[in-house]
């Protein structure tokens, strides 16, 4: 029984008309599965009938996907706080002319505001960067991302994005796990749960966050385990979080005064006890502690290695740019991620806080565009160079945009946005997806999309259809709902931006 | 494939049923209709289409109605009725269309409507929203087995399986079993010792007893409670600041062990707070309409925030005593259960009223440093409330002082005269902060908890349309929602203690059966109703309806008295089944949904800490009070922090206080502990009403490195290894006792002492590696510190046995 076994396995569970019962055979299929790697790994336990049994037939027939895939992984980097889309990506250069005007109410037509900035006066804040065309199509890129100008060919930059909440938390949950209200399951946990894992010694769905930031920590905002929570879904999916400092995986690491012969010769005497146990109770479930005890010790071997980057030839470590050197920083998880996805690991999430420029952008802003610009741009280049990027998709959002209006001081180059659910931008790369392009378009004010626009939920249909998934059809059935990662609003595929 | 051949056993489980007796709508039509038809034709009217509903037979839009003088459904006339034919048509015409999401019937799903409607097509009223009766105990072919009437349901289900049910459990496994179920923490091994010696007729239900009377017990039933109400020590939302609700928690843990008839409980926290006088308790308990999660104050707008959490305490409501999905019908009418969004804003009506603000006050002050939002009230004792004045008094006095000066100040003509005022002035000053100071400390000291309270005008409440806060619809009333029993008239404005009234009242369908259906999964693992956040009509078929309502309608007349209901449990025979069964019987039911033997179920992780904590010796039985830090590994809580989050960084407690049970552990809703949530403890974000139970090697993981684990580990050993009288043989028996309750065999102890021995001579070999497992550890008399390192590994590994982490 290969890993790939297991996609079958799952998929059948939303795709099998004949499943009557699904809600049983969901939950016990955490430990079904637990229990093959179990019977794959070990060799111990049930006789060849039983063994049988606990198998897919015809395996090969059933294809895990409903369509064929374009990508295999997702690198998704997570700009929390909400990066201004005016000043990065949404190119607007008739502006300057309106410096200090009111932003017309036929624009703003009774948009709602946060606590910050309403009942005050809306006027225009012009962004004060340069933008160049770049790339064979010359697409817009903003001055402060020097390096990912040079990888225009390979970026799909999407303007027409928008979203619902206007403050932080509902949004980052909603562009987490679809939906404001907390206990959704999360992207990465719909990924994990739907294809299944490619890998036998590490999470399917990893998280990363970022412990350093050049800017300064003024705009830092909190994050929460729900944004890569399991939700409803069983908690094996659920993002693993590595951790900055100390093991990267929660109690990895064996204690002072156990090495890993000790650890060897302890699990060897308590797999033997468990075995007795299961021949003397029957429960099936004690097999599964003995391989999950095993895959943890494979764990300790496997996650360090992983972590290592000290045989990452000094020309790669060096693209990544200098913050590459501190555990922790954005340049590091950036690479990796390239490590992670190069061991099969499904999705990363790498999220990177300090978005949230209320007031003196100017003064912040360049420092969050030096810790993403040269190692994101490194990232695509790492992972062509390794033959990686056709099979990952790379995606670059915050949660919402930024207001044209003024928050705060007002001058050419000092002033403030508040949040802005209504346009916002994003970019994707690799994965199947076009490069060299700018999709949808907001009006002159880059506050409303007037062409192409594109739902957080579209950008969730998008990405799972790239991984050969159709999002109607990836469904857990909960709270008497079939609940699926782009909810019960219509959601598009957004044909437009695949190569 | 394993998975397949399931489902078709457990479809063919129905189906024989059925085949038996007639189809019964609700157990064997109405899931199958929910789940593929009722989106498009069902009580929501939003999205209805074709003019027709499936949830009900009648009136213009119901299943019999004749649209083109063509019937949806003729009853007995499957060539007569659109719905048969619609459910076989091809492609173009077939529901659910092709292009839906809703996969089509198989052909037993066809089978067995095709039955139903040529036996009548008879409806009836979902099952859950008509009121328990109570039925008549049936008979079985085994009387031998039991008389208890929970006995006699769960056998007339096995008898009708083929089935029978196993052997009472051995007196080590009973006595592990119920101390684990009741109290949460295992037997001593005096408790186990007791328990064999006593061979009187009565000895089960005498220890029973004397686990319902332990303290533990309160602590044990309020960890399920908690996860229910979302009770937490943080807002979790924003900066995730600090929240004291401590109080609501001691009161929880004291109803239990007080025994508060599960109605006034449920009372006290749907509106203790109006009751004419209310006491402390009924004061602390309406606290659960606090637990919902708090924004900061300047971030969203407050109206905005004011919906958001109105809608949060419903959906608490409606988790925790409803077991509804309520919080559906916020944006539109339910797809499955008959709430409509005006039931659901009617019921929004009764919370909307708090007198308080919808976010947490700013920064300053020592409310913000208490974690406490108003409404709150000081639960301070006599003596304290004394004290209090009595400094309150010390600073008034300086404060007169100080307006006594200032007027000299003012009065002063003469320069040198005006500078010595001044400086009595500054002096009178920095008593005043040093004295409010004082107050200010002690004060803290005072528990304080945050409450209900009811505005003095009600407040308006309108339909959402699509939820949104700012668009209001139509204006409603307070009141239940419409397909349930109407609540009685009593005239005047409904209040929060007529709702609680009428969820208390006999006719009420689903509190009772809510509520036990929660003790039962607590004890079986599973609930009779699996889904037991969930009794509607996507909700889980009872496995055993009849039982279900015995146990309702018996916990209604016993007067909702709790330890009733957990000692009829737990007194049954199938209760004290053996656990033990072949690997095929538990592929075939994993779950024990028959009841064919006892449960067996990998324990909450309170409930695996705690016993670490008590088995090793740790244990600090200490009750009530704030919350405490035991440490977790380091930098957890500030990769999610803000800058400003109260508090920002772990700092783990010390002393005792880490010792102490894990339902005192402090939770931070944006990073719980992991050693909670690895082992499924929610977040405590959302109400929970099950939680999940996985088994992951991050688990293993934790179970073997956790540094506090260990620590518990080498304790037990130093300890056992320090009585140098026992034989390595009797060391390995006390340990393997205290821990599982039982006592090795000889393969056991033949495989353990191996261990031992290969470790010791490894630890011998390697001294650093030793010094290193020992360390801060003072050796007992003749202990060498090799046999310590060995001997901690043996107790970290019986810590590890599945057995030791399950409930068998």
């Amino acid at each position: 029984m290969d890993v790939a076994g297991q996609h079958d396995l799952q998929s059948r569970h939303y795709q099998d008309a004949g499943l009557v019962v699904m809600r049983d055979l969901f939950e016990q299929h955490n430990g079904l599965q637990a229990r093959r790697q179990f019977l794959k790994t070990s060799g111990m336990g049930l006789g060849v009938t039983a063994l049988a049994s606990l198998l897919p037939q015809n395996s090969a027939a059933q294809s895990a996907f409903h369509h064929t895939p374009r990508a295999k992984h997702v690198i998704f980097l997570f700009m929390a706080g909400a990066p201004s889309q005016i000043d990065l990506f949404d190119y607007k250069p008739q502006l300057g002319k309106l410096f200090k005007e009111p932003l017309p109410e036929s624009i703003s037509m009774g948009q709602r505001v946060t606590a910050m900035t309403k009942g005050k006066t809306q006027l225009v804040a012009p962004s004060k960067y340069q933008f160049h065309r770049q790339g064979e199509n010359g697409i817009w890129m903003c001055e402060l991302f020097p390096h990912l100008s040079k990888k225009a060919d390979d970026l799909c930059i999407i303007n027409s994005m928008h979203t619902n909440a206007i403050n932080h938390d509902p949004a980052k949950t909603f562009i987490c796990t679809g939906s404001e209200i907390p206990g959704k399951a999360s992207m990465g946990a719909w990924l994990s749960y739907g294809l299944g894992s490619m890998n036998r010694d590490l999470p399917d769905f990893i998280v990363l966050t970022s412990a350093y930031w050049t800017g300064g920590t003024r705009n830092v905002q909190a994050l929460y385990s729900r944004l890569w929570g399991s939700g409803f879904l069983p908690s094996k999916h659920q993002g693993a979080a590595f951790q900055t400092s100390g093991d990267p995986v929660l109690f990895l690491s064996n204690p002072n005064g156990i090495d890993r012969d000790v650890r060897r010769r302890m699990l060897d005497a308590l797999g033997q006890v468990n075995q007795k146990h299961f021949a003397e109770i029957g429960d099936p479930e004690i097999q599964t502690t003995v391989a999950q005890q095993e895959m943890a010790f494979r764990m300790q071997a496997s996650v360090p290695e992983l972590t290592d980057v000290s045989g990452e030839p000094q020309h790669v470590v060096d693209l990544y740019g200098p913050e590459v050197q501190k555990n922790g920083s954005f340049a590091r998880n950036c690479l990796l991620a390239r490590r992670m996805v190069e061991r099969g690991v499904r999705f990363v999430q790498i999220f990177h806080r300090g978005w949230d420029h209320h007031t003196i952008l100017p003064k912040q802003l360049p420092g969050q565009c030096f810790d993403v610009d040269q190692p994101s741009a490194a990232l695509l280049t790492d992972l062509k160079q390794n033959g990686l990027l056709d099979d990952t998709l790379v995606v670059f959002a915050g949660e919402f945009g930024r207001t044209v209006y003024c928050q705060g001081k007002l001058e050419r180059d000092d002033y403030g946005r508040d949040h802005h659910p209504r346009c916002f931008s994003a970019w994707m790369a690799g994965g199947g997806i076009k490069g060299g392009i700018s999709y949808g378009q907001t009006d002159e004010f880059s506050y409303n999309v007037v062409q192409d626009p594109v739902a957080v939920r579209d950008l969730h249909a998008t990405i799972l259809h790239q991984l050969g998934v159709d999002h109607k059809k990836l469904v857990f059935p909960f709270q008497g709902l079939d609940q699926r990662l782009t909810g019960v609003e219509p959601a598009q595929v957004v044909n437009g931006i695949l190569a | 494939m394993k998975v397949i051949l399931l489902a078709i056993g457990i479809l063919a489980m129905s189906i024989d049923c059925s085949a038996q007796q007639t189809v019964n709508f609700n157990r064997d039509i109405r899931p199958i209709l929910s789940d593929l038809c009722f989106q498009c034709h069902g009580p929501s009217g939003h999205d209805r289409q074709a003019e027709l509903r499936l949830d009900r037979a009648d009136g213009p839009d119901g299943a019999y109605r004749t649209l083109d003088e063509s019937y949806a459904i003729k009853p007995g006339s499957i060539s007569d009725s659109a719905l048969w034919y619609r459910i076989n048509a091809d492609e173009d015409e077939v529901m659910p269309p092709a292009d839906s999401a809703k996969r089509p019937l198989t052909a037993n799903e066809k089978a067995i409507i095709k039955r139903w409607i040529e036996e009548g097509a008879q409806y009836a009223d979902f099952w859950a929203f008509v009121p328990p009766q109570k039925p008549d105990t049936p008979t079985v072919k085994n009387g031998e087995w039991s008389q208890f009437p929970i006995d006699r349901f769960v056998l007339r289900r096995l008898e009708a399986e083929g089935l029978k049910p196993k052997q009472q459990a051995d007196r080590r496994t009973l006595i592990r079993r119920l101390s684990l179920d009741l109290t949460g923490l295992p037997p001593t091994r005096r408790e186990i010792r007791s328990f064999l010696s006593d061979t009187s007729a009565d000895s089960y239900e005498r220890l029973v007893d004397r686990l319902l009377d332990k303290p533990q017990y309160g602590e044990h039933m309020a960890k399920y409670w908690l996860d229910l109400v979302r009770f937490a020590d943080t807002n979790g939302i924003h900066h995730d600041h600090y929240r004291e609700m401590t109080p609501y928690r001691d009161w929880v843990i004291r109803a239990f062990n007080q025994n508060l008839p599960y109605d006034q409980f449920a009372t006290y926290q749907l509106a203790g707070d109006l009751y004419s006088e209310p006491t402390h308790d009924q004061l602390i308990a309406s606290g659960f309409n606090r637990l919902h999660l708090i924004i900061d104050r300047g971030t969203a707008l407050p109206e905005e925030s004011f919906t958001r959490n109105v809608v949060d305490r419903v959906t608490a409501v409606g988790t925790a005593f409803l077991g509804l999905t309520v919080q559906c019908a916020v944006c539109h009418d339910h797809k499955y259960d008959p709430i409509t969004t005006k039931d659901f804003y009617q019921l929004f009506a009764f919370f909307n009223n708090l007198d308080g603000t919808p976010e947490t006050g700013g920064r300053s002050g020592t409310d913000f440093q208490r974690g406490l939002q108003p409404p709150y009230v000081s639960l301070a004792s006599e003596s304290q409330q004394a004290k209090l004045e009595e400094l309150q008094q010390r600073v008034d006095e300086v404060k007169q002082e100080i307006s006594r000066i200032e007027q000299q100040v003012n009065e002063a003509g003469d320069e040198s005269v005006k500078s010595t005022i001044e400086e009595k002035l500054q002096q009178a000053k920095q008593e005043l902060e040093k004295r409010q100071g004082e107050r200010q400390t002690f004060e803290a000291t005072i528990p304080v908890a945050m409450v209900m309270k009811e505005k003095a005008d009600p407040r308006p409440a309108h339909i959402l349309r699509r939820g949104a806060y700012d668009n209001p619809g139509e204006q409603v009333e307070r009141d239940s929602p419409a397909f349930l029993p109407p609540m009685k008239n009593k005239g005047g404005i409904r209040t929060r203690m007529d709702l609680a009234d009428w969820f208390m009242s006999d006719e009420h369908p689903l509190t009772a059966r809510v509520a036990v259906n929660r003790f039962w999964q607590q004890l079986f693992g599973v609930g009779i109703v699996k889904t037991s956040e969930d009794f509607g009509v996507q909700g889980d078929w009872p496995s055993h309806p009849d039982l279900l309502d015995h146990l309702a309608a018996s916990f209604i007349e016993s007067g909702w008295d709790v330890k009733a209901l957990l000692k009829q449990i737990v007194m049954s025979a199938t209760y004290q089944q053996a656990s033990e069964a072949t690997p095929d019987e538990f592929e075939k039911d994993p779950e024990n949904r028959l009841l064919s033997r006892g449960s067996r179920f990998r324990m909450d992780s309170e409930v695996i800490r705690d016993q670490l904590l008590a088995t090793s010796g740790l244990l600090n039985g200490d009750l009530y009070g704030k919350s405490v830090k035991p440490p977790q590994p380091a930098g957890l809580w500030t990769a999610v922090s803000m800058p400003s989050s109260y508090p920002r960084e772990f700092k783990s407690d010390t002393g005792e206080k880490v010792y102490r049970r894990s339902v005192y552990t402090f939770w931070k809703r944006g990073m719980p502990p992991p050693q909670m949530t690895i082992l499924n403890a929610p977040s405590r974000e959302v109400c929970i009403a099950r939680r999940e139970r996985t088994n992951t090697p991050l688990q293993a993981l934790l179970l073997m490195n956790e540094l506090e684990y260990l620590k518990a580990a080498r304790h037990l050993a130093h300890e056992t290894v320090a009585n140098r009288t026992l034989t390595p043989a009797d060391r390995l028996a006390a340990v393997y006792e205290t821990i599982t309750s039982k006592l090795p065999d000889t393969d056991e102890t033949e495989d353990f002492l191996k261990m031992v021995a290969d470790l010791e001579s490894i630890y011998r070999d390697n001294t650093q590696l030793a010094e290193q497992l020992c360390e801060g550890v003072e050796l007992h008399e003749g202990v060498s510190m090799a046999e310590l390192a060995a001997w901690t590994l043996l107790v970290s590994t019986i810590y590890n046995l599945d057995i030791t982490k399950t409930r068998g």
